[in-house]
C-alpha cells in the first residue's frame, strides 16, 4: 500500500507565533443520539474520553480527544494509524443503534499555532471572542473564508482543523496573521 | 451588524458565521393543491419593514437550521428558536410584543 501523506507535509512558519501543519492525524466523525445510553457507552469506551458537553472537548489519558460538533455529531481525534480500528470498534459496539461512523482523517488538515500570541492570530481571522476561550472549549467557525474548528491544545497553543482541500489557503492565512511585527496587543 | 445566537450550540456569532434561509414557517403546497396555492408557495414572500420571522442556518458552526425573529430595519434580534416548530413559540411572541406592541406577521401576532 502507498504511504499516507498529510496535506502540507509539516509545513512551518515562524512569526509572532509558530504555525505548523501537524502531519497525519486520525479523525472520526461520529453521529448519533447523545441521549442514548448505547451511543454514550460506545463513544466513551472506544475513545477513552468522557462525552463532552456542548461546545467542549475532552481528552483521554492516551491523548485521544472527543469534541462536540453539533447536537448529533462528535469528532474523535486520535492517532492516524489507530483510526481504522477505532471505526471498526465503534461500528461493532453501536450495532443496530441509529448512528454513523466515518474515518475522515485524510479529508482534513490540522494546524498548530503555538506561542503567547496564538490567541491573537486566531482572533484576527475568526469571529470568535478569544478572551475567555479556555483549554476545554471547542469551536466550529470560519477562518477568513473557510470553515474550521479549533481548540486549545495547551495554555499557549491552538489546534485548527480544516478541510484538506483548503489546507494551503489555511496555512497562508495563518502565516499572514502571524507575520512578524503584526501583533495587535489585545491578548 | 446582525448578531444571532444559535439555539442548538449556543454560539452568539455575527452574521458571517450564519446563512439566511428566507422566510420562516412556509407551508408546502404540492400535489393536490390548486394553482394559486402553488404559485403563492413558490413565489409569494412578505418583505416587511420591521418584525420578520426567518430561517437561518449556522453554516460555519454546528450546521443546524433554526428560526430567528428580528427587525429588518433596526437589525434587533428578538430571539432565535428551534427549527422543529410550525409557528413562533409563545416566549418569542412575548419578546416581540414587549418591544413592538401590536405587531403582526402573516397570521401571527
Ligand atoms: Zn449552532
Amino acid at each position: 500500500m502507498s504511504n499516507a501523506v498529510s496535506a502540507l507535509s509539516g509545513a512551518e512558519f515562524q512569526g509572532i507565533a509558530h504555525v505548523k501543519e501537524q502531519g497525519l492525524i486520525g479523525m472520526i466523525t461520529l453521529r448519533g443520539d447523545f441521549a442514548s445510553d448505547a451511543f454514550k457507552a460506545a463513544a466513551e469506551a472506544v475513545s477513552g474520553c468522557a462525552l463532552p458537553e456542548v461546545r467542549k472537548i475532552t481528552v483521554a489519558d492516551n491523548g485521544n480527544r472527543l469534541a462536540w460538533m453539533s447536537p448529533d455529531e462528535m469528532l474523535l481525534v486520535c492517532d492516524h494509524g489507530a483510526a481504522p480500528q477505532a471505526v471498526a470498534d465503534l461500528t461493532e459496539r453501536l450495532g443496530g443503534e441509529h448512528s454513523m461512523v466515518v474515518n475522515v482523517s485524510d479529508a482534513r488538515a490540522v494546524f498548530r499555532i503555538e506561542g503567547e500570541k496564538c490567541r491573537e492570530v486566531v482572533a484576527k481571522v475568526a469571529p470568535v471572542d478569544m478572551a475567555d476561550f479556555g483549554v476545554d472549549d471547542f469551536r466550529r467557525t470560519r477562518f477568513a473564508q473557510v470553515p474550521a474548528a479549533f481548540w486549545m491544545s495547551g495554555a499557549e497553543s491552538v489546534d485548527v482543523v480544516c478541510f484538506r482541500s483548503v489546507a494551503q489557503y489555511m496555512f497562508d492565512l495563518l502565516s499572514v496573521a502571524a507575520q512578524e511585527g503584526s501583533e495587535v496587543g489585545v491578548y | 451588524m446582525l448578531i444571532l445566537e444559535c439555539p442548538y450550540c449556543g454560539v452568539k456569532g455575527e452574521e458571517t458565521e450564519f446563512h439566511g434561509g428566507g422566510e420562516a414557517h412556509l407551508k408546502r403546497f404540492g400535489p393536490g393543491s390548486d394553482d394559486d396555492q402553488f404559485h403563492d408557495y413558490l413565489f409569494s414572500r412578505v418583505n416587511p419593514k420591521g418584525v420578520h420571522l426567518e430561517r437561518w442556518r449556522h453554516v460555519n458552526g454546528c450546521g443546524k437550521w433554526f428560526h430567528a425573529a428580528r427587525d429588518t430595519m433596526t437589525l434587533e434580534v428578538f430571539g432565535t428558536y428551534s427549527a422543529q416548530v410550525f409557528e413562533p413559540p409563545q416566549d418569542i411572541k412575548d419578546k416581540i410584543s414587549a418591544k413592538r406592541p401590536g405587531w403582526q406577521w402573516r397570521e401571527f401576532s
